[in-house]
């Protein structure tokens, strides 16, 4: 069974790309709109890894991360921030709340590709 | 108990806190400082329990049941109802770098040197009978424990002679350390807080141990016969009043209280901790004291004075009782090494000081030298008072008459701190009324009761003269003597002190002065400088250097002004000279070496309004600079977010040559549509930043409203018949000619109309654009049947960047702003209202121009 990758952002057209390069990746691929629902998906679907946006309505990205580092229960879900604020003090911020890493838009797609199979670890 | 046990014991104790004070020092040298912890300060201000109390309350109580509360009902009540009184005098003193009270006083009245003396004098007058108080408990607490009293020795065979020498050279060591008198003494205060532990666990083991090991408890305690003179009210209800006020002035007035409290502030917050800690400590060391008295009145013991050693010493428990004359020693010992640093400080500074600045040559040596010597003579004076007063009256009433003392700082202190009106002259002249007054109703009977003024005195009076007499001036009657004191010196000081302040108003300098003071909590008043004249940086560091060596003035004028000062720097090197020799003192150095003019009161008044402009200049600059960082942050998420986009898609693209047709040109679309966004988005902070900083063109012209709609309806058509919805335009007939930029009003209404075809539902929408004249405005109004906007957030959509709705919609988030900015420019207004379509309903108004500014 692959591992799956959650995609939350609120740009239609990001979400379209993402999502292509997911699959092409090997990856299953479940998409979120905004905060909320992001965390919802988390919570029932388990996903391997997150690509989370920072600037989303409803929760912000740094909010969900928070929440979903709070839950003990969902210690094993992998995050990669994906924000255009790409200041110093966001990085820090994102890392501070516990992310595993953090890519600033615009982002190169083999090296986010290369990141997120990093994070995934080695394939069963 | 053996003597020598009982000296040893007092011995190691004193050794313990220098150990103790230089522990702490040496921490603090190292950067861990002890004193920055809120908890030490709230012990320190525990210095207020002197032996004075820690005995006396006992007896107090043993005679006149609640009478001692006031004492501690008072501090309570200052440190809760004063809270903010405290905290200006602490935000004043580290402002200006002040040492004392006396020097607080004399800085604020225009820096008078005068004024700071006298403050000064009537302090020592005050303490000196203190100390000797302190000398005078150790002593009588030594006769208890060590179980007899001798005759009086030789003075070089007197234990307590050398006690108070010890005590001069703890405060030499630790309170005279270094020559700024307003930096922190970090081993004393250590010291002090150390002692009000000791002193807090000795009054309360002594207390339980009465209680629950000699009685079956406080029920047990109280039953007794001979227990219930402890339990009665206070006799009389005016003198209790009067000692809770005299006890609120003397927690903020007395020379050891400022320097606890003030001097050795090192953080405004330990102000909240202290708000109710001090308090707390207060009620913890009074628990005991009804019980303890009610118990030595039920055992009969002589002296309630001494009931604290004796009743150990009654139940066998002599390591308690030794434990309680340490309690009862640190008492003392805090006391007498605060009081005297401070007294010292005040003493060098404005008295003895003033006298040498004539002098010229390096001066720090010599003002940590006078202010040793201080030290040593106030001690011997109290150790000398101690051993002529011995045991009359005069000594054992001393507390409250020190407290009265101070008391009388009272009106110049709160004036200075909330009436701008006060002077120097007022202060003195109140000041000094007070003090003649305390000193005849109060300090003489007391001098009388002990024989060394003939008892005439009192009563019938002096010279017989029944209006005289001392405890009932001018006939007064039915006030018991302190009351009466209390109300003639602080009565008359306060009044004459207003009296004399409002005969003449203040000279600038003292009006310069009140303003640091008074205003020390508004923002601005840091940035008032108050000097005008020629001075020479080097001759002001040269200055600071005589007293603070050539070193550290270098450091501290390392990085500021060279060649000629301006006003700021010598502000600053006025400053730093008032925290060595005090403020009146530096004052006069500073005019000694600089070119002054005067200023007049109205200078004053310009310069006070010349800080607040610029103060508002620069906080107007600041928010600007924080709007314009807001500004580019958004531009640049909104740029990244398109190319985003179009990086992914098109990277995607060249990766993979061989993708699906229908795929590809969904992934081209993306980038057309993206690129389309991002040339919008640019065109459109372009044009904004255009329109703010005003190089816009504007081309003017008779402008027909319906016309202008129906060219941005035609030009929404389009993407209205995209989205399936119907546009309906209703417009008055005949509407006059507006004075307008036609390209740039049919942009907002093509803006607003875009923004109802993108929020309408798909295939239903309905927009209505509607135009008609309404009192002197033309109105046009866009509706929609979209899901309208939230009351909450009808001001926020048209600020930049801050797109309505809970998805993000299409669009730059600049259409709105841009529309208001374009429509304020033509004068009118636009706003959001609730449509009848369901939607939302966007007004424009814009102003008719007026008759006699008909278009010619």
């Amino acid at each position: 069974m692959s591992k799956t990758v959650l995609i939350a952002d609120d740009e239609p057209n990001i979400v379209v790309s993402l999502e292509f390069l997911m699959k092409r990746e090997g990856w299953s691929v479940r998409v979120a709109r905004d905060g909320v629902a992001a965390l919802e998906l988390i919570r029932s679907e388990r996903p391997d890894l997150v690509l989370l946006d920072v600037m989303m309505p409803g929760k912000n990205g740094f909010e969900v991360c928070q929440a979903v580092r709070a839950d003990d229960s969902l210690a094993g879900t992998r995050i990669l921030l994906l924000s255009a604020k790409g200041r110093d003090t966001d990085i820090a911020q994102g890392l501070g709340l516990g992310a595993d890493g953090y890519l600033t838009k615009p982002f190169s797609t083999r090296e986010l590709a290369a990141r997120v199979r990093e994070l995934m670890g080695p394939t069963p | 108990m053996a003597p020598a046990l009982v000296i040893g014991t007092a011995f190691a104790y004193l050794l313990a806190l220098f150990a103790l004070a230089a522990w702490a020092d040496r921490r603090a040298a190292a950067g861990r400082s002890l004193i920055g912890r809120p908890w030490v300060y709230t012990l320190s201000l525990g210095v207020y329990c002197s032996a004075w109390t820690y005995f006396g309350s006992v007896g107090r109580a043993a005679a006149g049941g609640l009478g001692f509360l006031p004492i501690y009902l008072g501090p309570t009540l200052a440190m809760v109802l004063a809270w903010t009184l405290v905290r200006r005098i602490v935000r004043v003193a580290r402002r200006y770098r002040i040492t004392s009270i006396a020097d607080f006083i004399g800085s604020r009245y225009g820096a008078s040197r005068t004024l700071a003396g006298a403050v000064t004098l009537l302090a020592l007058v005050g303490v000196v009978p203190y100390v000797a108080l302190q000398l005078k408990a150790i002593a009588s607490a030594y006769a208890v424990v060590a179980g007899a009293r001798a005759a009086a020795p030789a003075w070089w065979a007197d234990g307590m002679f050398w006690v108070a020498l010890v005590l001069a050279g703890f405060t030499i060591a630790f309170g005279a350390r270094g020559l700024d008198a307003s930096e922190r003494h970090e081993g004393l205060v250590a010291a002090i807080a150390a002692e009000s532990v000791v002193k807090l666990l000795a009054f309360v083991a002594v207390g339980a141990f009465v209680v629950w090991g000699m009685f079956d408890g406080p029920a047990d305690l109280f039953a007794r016969p001979g227990a219930a003179p402890a339990l009665q009210a206070p006799a009389d209800g005016g003198a209790w009043f009067a000692l809770v006020a005299l006890s609120m002035f003397s927690v903020l007035l007395l020379p050891r209280q400022f320097q606890v409290m003030v001097v050795e502030n090192v953080d405004e917050g330990h102000l909240r901790r202290a708000g109710w800690g001090f308090p707390a400590y207060l009620l913890a060391i009074n628990v005991f004291v009804l019980p303890l008295a009610a118990a030595g009145l039920a055992l009969g013991l002589p002296d309630p004075e001494t009931y604290v050693l004796a009743l150990p010493l009654a139940g066998g428990a002599k390591t308690l009782a030794l434990l309680a004359f340490v309690g009862g020693l640190s008492a003392a010992t805090g006391m007498v090494v605060v009081e005297a640093t401070a007294v010292a400080t005040m003493v060098c500074n404005d008295l003895v000081l003033p006298l040498l600045l004539g002098r010229g040559g390096a001066l720090g040596g010599l003002v940590l030298a006078i202010r040793r010597a201080a030290i040593v003579v106030l001690l011997l004076l109290g150790y000398a008072y101690f051993r002529i007063a011995g045991e009359a009256y005069a000594l054992a009433s001393i507390g409250l008459i020190s407290f009265a003392a101070v008391a009388q700082f009272a009106p110049a202190l709160l004036g200075a701190l909330y009436w701008k009106g006060g002077t120097r002259a007022g202060a003195l002249a109140g000041l000094g009324t007070g003090a003649l007054l305390w000193a005849y109703t109060l300090m003489l009977p007391s001098i009388a009761r002990s024989g060394w003024l003939p008892a005439g005195f009192v009563e019938p009076g002096p010279f017989g003269l029944a209006w005289l007499r001392p405890e009932h001036l001018f006939g007064l009657q039915g006030l018991d003597n302190l009351s009466h004191a209390l109300f003639w010196s602080l009565g008359l000081n306060a009044a004459v002190f207003v009296a004399v302040s409002l005969a003449r108003p203040p000279s600038a300098r003292e009006a310069a002065r009140a303003l640091q003071f008074v205003d020390v909590l508004e923002p601005a008043a840091g940035e008032r400088v108050f000097w005008r004249g020629r001075a020479r940086a080097a001759d002001l560091q040269a200055l600071v250097a005589r007293f603070v060596g050539a070193e550290r003035a270098a450091a501290l004028f390392a990085g500021r002004p060279q060649g000629f000062a301006d006003g700021r720097l010598v502000q600053f090197a006025e400053t730093q000279l008032a925290g060595a020799v005090g403020a009146a003192s530096a004052r006069a150095l500073v005019a000694s070496v600089v070119e002054e003019q005067a200023l007049a009161p109205a200078d004053i008044a310009r310069i006070v309004e010349e800080a607040n402009t610029l103060r508002q200049a620069n906080a107007k600059l600041e928010s600007l600079d924080r709007l314009k960082d807001d500004f580019i942050s958004s531009v640049t998420h909104e740029l990244r977010t398109p190319l985003t986009s179009i990086r992914a898609v098109a990277e995607l693209l060249r990766d993979e040559p061989e993708m699906a047709a229908p795929e590809r040109a969904r992934f081209v679309a993306i980038v057309v549509d993206e690129s389309e966004r991002l040339s919008r988005l640019v065109n459109q902070v372009l044009d904004l930043a255009k329109i703010e900083s005003g190089q816009a063109e504007w081309r003017d012209g008779d402008v027909d409203l319906r016309e202008a709609a129906r060219q941005a309806a035609r030009s929404a058509g389009a993407l209205l018949r995209e989205r399936g919805a119907v546009l309906e335009v209703r417009a008055d007939e005949a509407l006059p000619p507006l004075r307008a930029d036609a390209d740039r009003l049919q942009q907002v209404l093509l803006n607003l109309l875009g923004n109802a075809a993108k929020f309408v539902p798909e295939g239903r929408g309905r927009v209505r654009l509607s135009l008609w004249r309404e009192g002197g405005e033309l109105r046009a109004a866009v509706d929609d049947n979209g899901p309208g906007v939230p009351a909450a957030e009808r001001e926020l959509v048209f600020e930049k960047f801050r797109q309505g709705g809970a998805t993000r919609a299409q669009g730059t988030g600049l259409g709105l702003p841009i529309s208001r900015r374009i429509v304020e420019h033509l004068g009118g207004r636009i706003w959001i209202e609730d449509s009848t379509l369901g939607g939302a309903r966007f007004v424009v108004g814009l102003p008719l121009p007026r008759p006699q500014e008909t278009p010619r």
